[in-house]
């Protein structure tokens, strides 16, 4: 079958600009930049409430922003023409139970002009053998997958995908690393949001990293993991803090009680420069930093966040 | 910011799109006991009661058989529509489906529309069969024209109160939308007469019936017997107008609350 390209240039499928948005008291995006280009999978990375659902939200028009804009495929992301480019599988709990699998997806494919044949989406979301069978009967992978078949069956240019693995064991989620990828191949975009680098990594041509509603750091996954994926060295040291921060791969630094806790890239290179200049450091400890660290190091070395 | 050229809107059926929608809605609707029960076994099941088995019980001045026939079809008529509304509503609110669907590019009206069409099938379901047990086991007689203009108020009926029920849906909780539903219903369908005539009531309900929704559809239900108790008809299609009116209202400023509010 041919389809035309979304696009002939490279303008961005979807992006956002300075996107402010506030609910009451809370700042759940502090002015935010980011785009999806033509054919990319981007990932939003970041820990729970750092903003990246209230992003995807923007994005398809289910929230407006307080200050800065949203754009779909250059258009007001509420457009039905833009909406009609555009699947989504959002974190909701249920669709109406007393549907069968195949009704969900034949209702929603005939929003969009030029749907996917329902063989299509049945194998490629992993229903075979269901399709007859009531939404409400289904374990919680098989929901995942028809909620995930519902953001595919439109066969859409953009595919809004919100922590969809989140409750997948690590063979189902694979599976749908399998079907994202190859619609990336087809030249299909991708948001997706996730919290786990892995996924990130698997999947994206590019990672955001957000946390309390600011972009972080953004680059291809190679870059942000060797920002990210560092190791947390904690030991006794009569080192001065200001020292063992100008130490080459060092990320963060910071002492708590007795014990000094050091961020670094390479953590071999770090405890050598550490062990040669206090020969009496103690109780040392090597381990790898997981992601809300990372994030937390990444954030006190935000430029914007230390001025604020 | 210039905007990007898009090609114009694709080709999609939108009468099919409405048709999907309802037949959806309407098979959704059939497998789930808990919308069936109020809405064809109630209406049913107290007329068949009150309507036919006792009626010599309580020899009033009136037929009780084609009396209660159309008063039990006004309360299923209202209860059809203010549980796919109200309850229908609430629940996919709470579930996230309507912020699913609202993504998608369904047109938004395809939503109401799919249901108000489904509400007014389960109607005609409903008054169908209360009319055949009536015309069999009640022995009513009606001409014709009556049985046909009975049914058409019957259900039209289902305009008020869905639209009550959407400002239902959109500002009870998911879990309390049918405790609301039921609380609101009961005895409000009770005080204005819909089980037992209004004119076996005490004179205090008499009063408070005047200010019930479902008094004044009962009443235009029964004019088309020739039962109602004489008030101009336009005064009942007023009191409904405002009362849809208001409704809708609510259902708005409750829509546009849950925008602002979805948060993550």
């Amino acid at each position: 079958m041919t389809r035309t390209t979304p696009f002939d240039d490279d303008r961005p499928v979807a992006e956002l600009r300075r996107a402010v948005k506030r609910y009451g008291a809370v700042t759940a995006l502090a002015g935010i930049d980011f785009e999806v280009r033509p054919g990319e999978v981007v990932a939003l990375l970041g820990p729970n409430g750092a903003g990246k659902t209230t992003a995807v939200q923007l994005l398809l028009g289910l929230a407006r922003p307080n200050a800065g804009e949203a754009r779909l495929f250059g258009v007001e992301p509420r457009r039905v023409e833009a909406r009609m480019r555009t699947g989504a599988m959002l974190q909701i709990s249920k669709v109406p139970e007393t549907l069968k699998v195949r009704e969900h997806i034949h209702l929603v494919s005939s929003y969009y002009p030029h749907p996917l044949p329902e063989r299509e989406v049945m194998a490629a979301a992993g229903l075979d053998g269901i399709e007859g069978r009531l939404f409400g009967k289904l374990s919680g992978g098989q929901r995942q997958r028809v909620l995930f078949a519902l953001a595919l069956c439109g066969d859409p240019d953009l595919m809004f995908l919100d922590e969809p693995t989140v409750g997948l064991d690590v063979e189902a989620r694979r599976a749908f690393w399998t079907v994202i990828a190859e619609k990336a191949r087809q030249g299909r975009s991708v948001l997706l949001t996730t919290h786990y680098l892995e996924e990130a990594d698997a999947l994206a041509d590019r990672i955001v990293m957000i946390g309390r509603g600011r972009v972080i750091a953004e680059g291809t996954p190679a870059e942000i993991k060797s920002r990210v994926v560092g190791r947390k060295i904690r030991c006794r040291t009569a080192l001065p803090l200001a020292e063992i921060a100008a130490l080459p791969g060092v990320r963060d630094v910071r002492r708590q009680d007795e014990l000094t806790e050091v961020f670094a890239a390479e953590a071999e290179r770090t405890v050598f420069e550490l062990i040669s200049r206090d020969p009496s450091l103690s109780a040392l400890e090597v381990r790898g930093a997981d992601l809300e660290e990372a994030f937390l190091t990444l954030t006190n070395s935000d430029p914007e966040e230390v001025a604020a | 910011m210039t905007t990007q050229t898009i090609a114009p809107v694709p080709s999609r059926s939108l009468p099919r799109i409405y048709a999907l929608e309802a037949w959806y809605e309407f098979l959704k609707q059939l497998r789930m006991p808990a919308y069936l029960v109020p809405t064809l076994t109630f209406p049913l099941v107290f007329y068949t009661l009150f309507g036919v088995a006792l009626r010599h019980g309580s020899a009033g001045p009136f037929d009780m058989p084609t009396y209660l026939l159309a008063t039990y079809g006004a309360f299923g008529v209202m209860n059809t529509a203010l549980f796919a509304f109200g309850a229908g509503v609430a629940i996919e609110r709470g579930q996230g489906w309507m912020l699913l669907k609202r993504a998608t590019p369904m047109p938004p009206f395809a939503y109401f529309a799919g249901k108000l069409v489904m509400s007014v099938l389960f109607s005609l379901i409903m008054v169908s069969l209360l009319f055949t047990v009536g015309a069999t086991a009640g022995g009513v007689r009606l001409s014709a024209a009556t049985w046909l203009s009975l049914t058409g108020i019957l259900v039209a009926g289902t305009l008020p109160f869905a639209a009550f029920g959407l400002a239902v849906g959109y500002w009870a909780g998911p879990n309390s939308a049918v405790a609301v539903l039921n609380l609101l219903a009961l005895p409000s369908a009770f005080g204005s007469g819909m089980w037992i005539p209004i004119q076996m009531l005490p004179p205090v309900v008499k009063q408070i019936a005047l200010f019930l929704p479902p008094y004044h559809f009962a009443q235009l239900a029964l004019r088309t017997l020739g039962l109602d108790r004489g008030q101009p008809p336009s005064h009942h299609v007023a009191f409904l107008a405002l009362f849809t009116a208001a409704s809708l209202l609510l259902a708005w400023i409750g829509f546009r609350r849950d925008e602002g509010r979805t948060f993550g």
